[in-house]
C-alpha cells in the first residue's frame, strides 16, 4: 500500500491522465491486453503497438503476448514507433505532488514509444510513488544518467486563443497502470 | 517618443482581438495562478530562487567553467562566447561540416535574441520552429508577442488564414483541427531533420545538465530524433547544484501557466544513443551577450534572477492593453524592457521604458523578486544622463526646482485657468493640451492654497506636534483635504504644523529620470520638515509618502549625495501615511468614532503606492467600516487607475482605457461613493466620473472621515 497513491491519482487525473490500479502483474497484463484490443491494435498499417520492455516483462512473457496481440512488437524502431498506435513503457518513479511519472530515458527506445504514438501506456509500481521531485532526483541522478524524463499528463498546448488542446506533438492519451505487487514480478 | 512607436501603440489599442484576448487572459491568469500555488509557500520559494540565482550571477565565470568541464567530461562539446555573431558562426560551421539540410527547433528565446532563423535561411538551410505558437509566428513572418504564449495576439481565424496561405489551403477555424493539422505537418519534419536546436530553462554546473521544460512534447522529439542536438543557453540559466532545480520548477510552471508541472521536463546531462545506435552529437553554447556586464551592475544584477515566467506581463495593466509587439522583437513587457536595454542597447529602451506606469502590480508576484518598476526608473535615469532631458521637460523641471517660482506659477494658474473653469473642474483646454481633458475633467487650481488657508484654522497648542507634508495636489488643488486632515488630528489633541519650506516631493522629476532635480527637491524638503521637532511627518498622498520614506534615500544613493543620508533616514523613520496614522490613533483610543452611524455602501480603490509600497490596504478599510460604512469590494480593486502622475499626460491613449476599466468596476458595485487614499487617484477617477456624468462621488478617505469623530 502506498500512501501517496491517492494524491498521485488525483493530480494525474487533473491533467487528463487515466489512472488504473491493479494488485498484481496478471491483472495488469489482462488490462493491457484488453486495452490494446479495444484501441484497435492489429497488424494492419498504422495500428501497431510498440513495447519498450522493462523488468516488468522479464520471464518469457513477451512471446506469449506477441502471440495474443497481432501488431504488438518489442523491437522498438524509429519507423515502427512513428507508425504505431500505442507505445508501452515502464516508469521508474512517480511524484505524488504533481502527478508525474519519471524515467531514466537514456535508452532511445524508451523515448520513442512515449513520444511518437498517439497513446502511451505507462507502467509503474505503487511503491514507486514519492512525495516530491527532490526525492526522485536523489534516486535518478543527473550525475549518472544522461537523459531523465518527467511526464505529467498527455501532450498539450494552449497556443491558439489559449484553448487547451490535448495531444500536439506527443501522445494525446496517457494511460497509467499502477501495480501493487510490482517488485515481486521482477524477483 | 518616435512617431513609429506612437503608431504601434495606436495599432495595438485599436486591435480588439488583441485587447480582448489579453484582457480575458489576465483575468483568468490570476485565478489559475493562485490555485496552482495552493499549499505552497510562495515567499519561501522565491527566497530560494533569489538565493540560487543571485549567487549564480555573482559567480557566472566559475559556474560557466564548471558547467563546461562537467558537460565535456560526459561527452558534450561546450562553446562559450560573449558574442551573438559567434554563436551563429559556430552553428552554421557545424551544420556545414555535418551536411545539415534541415533543422527543427524547440522554443529558445536565446536563439530569437540573436535572430538565428534568419542566419539559417540565408545559408539555405531549412529551419522550422516546432512549438505551435512559435511555428505560427514563423509562418506569419511575425515576432512573438508574449514570452510564454508567442501567438496570443492571434485569433483562430488569423491562424487559419496563415495555415491556408503558408502551408495548405482548405483549413477551417476549428482549434482542435488546427492543432491536429500542425501535428501532421510537423511530424515528418521532426523525422527528417538532421539537427535539433533547443534552449534550456536551467543549466546545472555541477553535472553539466540542461533542464528543458515543454508542454507539447516537441523538445523531447527535437532532442531524440535528429542526430545532432545544439542547445543555446544564456549564462543566466546557470545554477550551481542539482538541488537548485526543484525550487525553480516549483515556481516556473505555476507562475507561467498555472500548472503544477509542465507535461514534460527533460534533464539532459550527456549524449544519448541515436536511433541507429550512434551516439548523439551534443553541442552546448553558453552565450553571454552582456549578461556578465549586467551581473556587474549593482542595480541591474537582480534582473538576472528572472526565470522567464511572464507573470510581469500577465498582471501588467499596460501590457494587457497594448500586448507585446510595441515592446520590440524578442523580450516583451516590463522585464523585456530591461533585457532589451541590456542585450540590445540602452537606446532601444528609450520609448518602451515609458510604457511602465509604475503601478508595482508585478513586484509581489515575481518569482525572482525583481523590482521591475525600480529598474525601469533606473533605465530612465540613465537615459536622461546619456541623452539629456527633452527641452519641454527641462523647462518644467527648472520651474519645479525653484520653489518660489513654482508656487507663484501655481497661484497664477488659478487666475489664468478662469476661461476654462466651470465650478471645480477645468472643462476644455486649448489645442494640444486638450488631450489632458479628453477622457476626464481636470480639477481647477484652488483660489487659495492650503498653505494659506491652514493659517486660519485655530489649533490646540502645547501638546503633540505633527508635521504635515501636503504635496502639490492637496496644497494647490484640493486644500479641503488638508483642512480635513488638520481637523481630525486636532480632535486627538495634536497640533498640525505646515512647514512653509516644503515643496514638490520630487516624484515627477524622479519618474521622468531627472534625478538631480529630485535630489534638490529632497534636500529642500528634508530641511523644511526636520526644522521643528515633531513626532510624525504625515502625508495624505501615498506617492509623496513613498518619496519621503524611500525615494529620497534612493535618489541620493543614485546621484551620490552622501552628506544628507542621515537626515533622510531620520525623515524616513518619521514619515507615515494618513490612514495608518489615524488607525493607530483610533487603536490607542485617542480618536473615537461617533456611534451608531449608518453611512451606507461605498467601494474602495487601492492606490498603487499605498497598497504595494506602503503595504496599507486594511487600515483605510477598517477606518471606513468603523465610521459606519459597508464596503462593497470592486473587481480588481488594487489595479491602477491610470493616473500615475505625468504618465496620463504622456500616454493619454493608454491612461484612458485603464481609467475606463476602473470606472466600470466602480459602477458595477452599485456603491454611491468610491473612496481612496490618493489625491492623484481622486483627480483621475473624479475627473473620469464627471466626464461620464456619473452621480458617483470620488473622495479621499480623509474627506470621508472628516466629521466622523467625536
Ligand atoms: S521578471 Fe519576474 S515575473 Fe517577469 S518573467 Fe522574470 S521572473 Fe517572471
Ligand atoms: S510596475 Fe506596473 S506598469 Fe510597470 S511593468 Fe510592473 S505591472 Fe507593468
Amino acid at each position: 500500500m502506498n500512501s501517496h497513491f491517492e494524491a498521485f491519482k488525483t493530480r494525474a487525473e487533473a491533467v487528463s491522465a487515466e489512472v488504473h490500479r491493479f494488485t498484481g502483474k496478471e491483472e495488469a497484463l489482462a488490462f493491457i491486453l484488453a486495452f490494446l484490443k479495444e484501441a484497435g491494435v492489429s497488424d494492419a498499417p498504422e495500428c501497431g503497438a510498440v513495447w519498450s520492455a522493462g523488468p516488468f516483462l522479464e520471464g518469457a512473457r513477451s512471446e506469449e503476448l506477441r502471440a495474443k496481440v497481432p501488431g504488438l512488437t518489442f523491437e522498438v524502431t524509429r519507423e515502427g514507433s512513428a507508425a504505431a498506435k500505442v507505445g508501452i513503457s515502464q516508469m521508474d518513479w512517480a511524484i505524488a505532488g504533481t502527478g508525474t511519472l519519471v524515467q531514466d530515458a537514456t535508452g532511445v527506445e524508451k523515448r520513442l514509444v512515449s513520444t511518437l504514438p498517439p497513446i502511451h501506456v505507462a507502467l509503474i509500481g505503487a511503491d514507486r510513488i514519492l512525495e516530491d521531485m527532490g526525492g526522485v532526483l536523489e534516486r535518478l541522478r543527473p550525475d549518472q544518467l544522461n537523459y531523465i524524463s518527467f511526464i505529467t499528463g498527455p501532450s498539450r498546448t494552449a497556443d491558439i486563443e489559449r484553448v487547451l488542446t490535448i495531444g500536439v506533438h506527443g501522445p494525446g492519451r496517457l494511460i497509467i497502470v499502477v501495480v501493487d505487487a510490482f517488485e515481486e514480478v521482477t524477483a | 517618443m518616435t512617431t513609429q512607436f506612437r503608431e504601434s501603440i495606436e495599432t495595438a489599442l485599436h486591435n480588439p482581438n488583441l485587447t480582448g484576448a489579453l484582457g480575458r487572459f489576465s483575468e483568468a491568469y490570476r485565478i489559475s495562478r493562485a490555485k496552482a500555488y495552493e499549499g505552497i509557500d510562495f515567499e519561501a520559494v522565491r527566497d530560494q530562487i533569489v538565493e540560487i540565482k543571485g549567487s549564480a550571477s555573482s559567480n557566472f565565470e566559475a559556474l560557466a567553467e564548471q558547467f563546461k568541464a562537467s558537460a565535456e567530461a560526459r561527452g558534450a562539446k561546450v562553446f562559450r562566447t560573449a558574442d551573438p555573431a559567434q554563436v551563429k558562426q559556430y552553428i552554421l560551421a557545424l551544420a556545414k561540416e555535418k551536411g545539415v539540410e534541415r533543422v527543427v527547433k524547440s522554443k529558445s528565446m536565446a536563439s530569437e535574441e540573436i535572430h538565428l532563423n534568419k542566419a539559417f535561411e540565408q545559408a539555405g538551410i531549412e529551419v522550422d520552429e516546432t512549438d505551435l505558437g512559435e511555428w505560427i509566428i514563423q509562418l506569419a513572418h511575425q515576432t512573438p508577442s508574449h514570452m510564454v504564449m508567442p501567438a496570443i495576439h492571434m485569433t483562430k481565424e488569423e491562424v487559419t488564414e496563415v495555415f491556408n496561405q503558408e502551408v495548405e489551403a482548405g483549413q477551417a477555424p476549428d482549434i482542435p483541427k488546427l492543432v491536429k493539422f500542425a501535428r501532421a505537418k510537423l511530424r515528418p519534419k521532426f523525422l527528417q531533420a538532421d539537427m535539433g536546436i533547443t534552449g534550456a530553462n536551467i543549466a546545472v554546473a555541477e553535472t553539466g545538465s540542461l533542464v528543458i521544460v515543454t508542454n507539447e512534447g516537441n523538445a523531447r522529439l527535437v532532442t531524440t530524433l535528429p542526430k545532432i542536438h545544439v542547445a543555446i543557453v544564456g549564462i543566466e540559466k546557470l545554477v550551481a547544484l542539482v538541488k537548485d532545480i526543484q525550487p525553480i520548477l516549483t515556481a516556473l510552471p505555476r507562475s507561467a501557466t498555472g500548472q503544477l508541472l509542465t507535461s514534460y521536463v527533460s534533464i539532459i546531462s550527456g549524449p544519448v544513443p541515436n536511433t541507429d545506435g550512434s551516439p548523439k552529437e551534443l553541442h552546448i553554447i553558453l552565450m553571454d551577450n552582456h549578461r556578465s556586464d549586467m551581473a556587474k551592475d549593482p542595480v541591474f544584477k537582480e534582473a538576472l534572477q528572472c526565470i522567464r515566467c511572464a507573470t510581469c506581463l500577465n498582471v501588467c495593466p499596460v501590457f494587457r492593453l497594448v500586448g507585446g509587439h510595441v515592446f520590440g522583437k524578442t523580450y516583451t513587457g516590463g522585464i523585456g524592457t530591461i533585457l532589451t536595454a541590456w542585450f540590445d542597447e540602452l537606446k532601444k529602451s528609450e520609448d518602451i521604458q515609458g510604457l511602465c506606469i509604475q503601478c508595482g502590480s508585478c513586484v509581489p508576484l515575481c518569482p525572482g523578486k525583481i523590482d521591475i518598476p525600480r529598474l525601469i526608473l533606473e533605465l530612465r535615469r540613465r537615459l536622461v544622463v546619456e541623452n539629456g532631458q527633452s527641452l519641454a521637460m527641462k523647462a518644467i523641471f527648472s520651474v519645479v526646482n525653484n520653489r518660489r517660482l513654482f508656487h507663484s506659477m501655481l497661484r497664477m494658474a488659478s487666475v489664468t485657468q478662469k476661461p476654462f473653469k466651470q465650478g471645480r473642474f477645468i472643462r476644455h483646454l486649448p489645442l494640444f493640451l486638450s488631450d489632458m481633458t479628453d477622457f476626464r475633467s481636470l480639477p481647477a487650481v484652488a483660489a487659495v492654497p492650503l498653505r494659506d488657508t491652514i493659517k486660519n484654522i485655530p489649533q490646540p497648542k502645547g501638546g503633540e506636534k505633527i508635521a504635515f507634508f501636503a504635496g502639490c495636489l492637496i496644497d494647490f488643488c484640493y486644500p479641503e483635504m488638508g483642512e480635513s486632515l488638520v481637523n481630525i488630528l486636532n480632535k486627538a489633541g495634536i497640533e498640525v504644523l505646515f512647514p512653509e519650506g516644503q515643496t514638490c516631493c520630487g516624484a515627477p522629476a524622479r519618474y521622468n529620470g531627472a534625478y538631480e532635480v529630485a535630489a534638490q527637491n529632497a534636500q529642500d524638503n528634508i530641511k523644511a520638515l526636520l526644522e521643528t521637532e515633531v513626532s510624525y511627518v504625515v502625508s495624505a498622498c501615498p506617492t509623496c509618502t513613498v518619496a519621503l520614506k524611500y525615494d529620497f534615500l534612493d535618489t541620493f544613493k543614485s546621484v551620490g549625495v552622501t552628506d544628507a543620508m542621515e537626515a533622510a533616514k531620520e525623515l524616513s523613520a518619521k514619515t507615515i501615511d494618513f490612514s495608518t496614522l489615524i488607525k493607530k490613533l483610533v487603536d490607542e483610543g485617542r480618536l473615537t468614532f461617533k456611534e451608531g452611524e449608518e453611512l451606507g455602501k461605498i467601494t474602495y480603490h487601492d492606490s498603487c503606492h499605498l497598497k504595494r509600497t506602503l503595504k496599507a490596504s486594511e487600515e483605510p478599510r477598517e477606518l471606513l467600516k468603523q465610521a459606519g460604512h459597508e464596503i462593497a469590494e470592486m473587481y480588481e480593486c488594487d489595479t491602477c487607475c491610470g493616473m500615475a502622475g505625468s504618465y496620463s499626460l504622456k500616454l493619454p491613449e493608454i491612461s484612458a482605457p485603464i481609467l475606463e476599466r476602473k470606472l466600470k468596476n466602480i459602477k458595477d458595485t452599485g456603491a454611491s461613493k468610491v473612496v481612496m487614499d490618493c489625491p492623484g487617484c481622486v483627480m483621475q477617477i473624479r475627473g473620469g466620473l464627471d466626464k461620464d456624468g456619473s452621480p458617483i462621488h470620488a473622495e479621499h478617505t480623509v474627506e470621508r472621515l472628516a466629521d466622523r469623530f467625536k
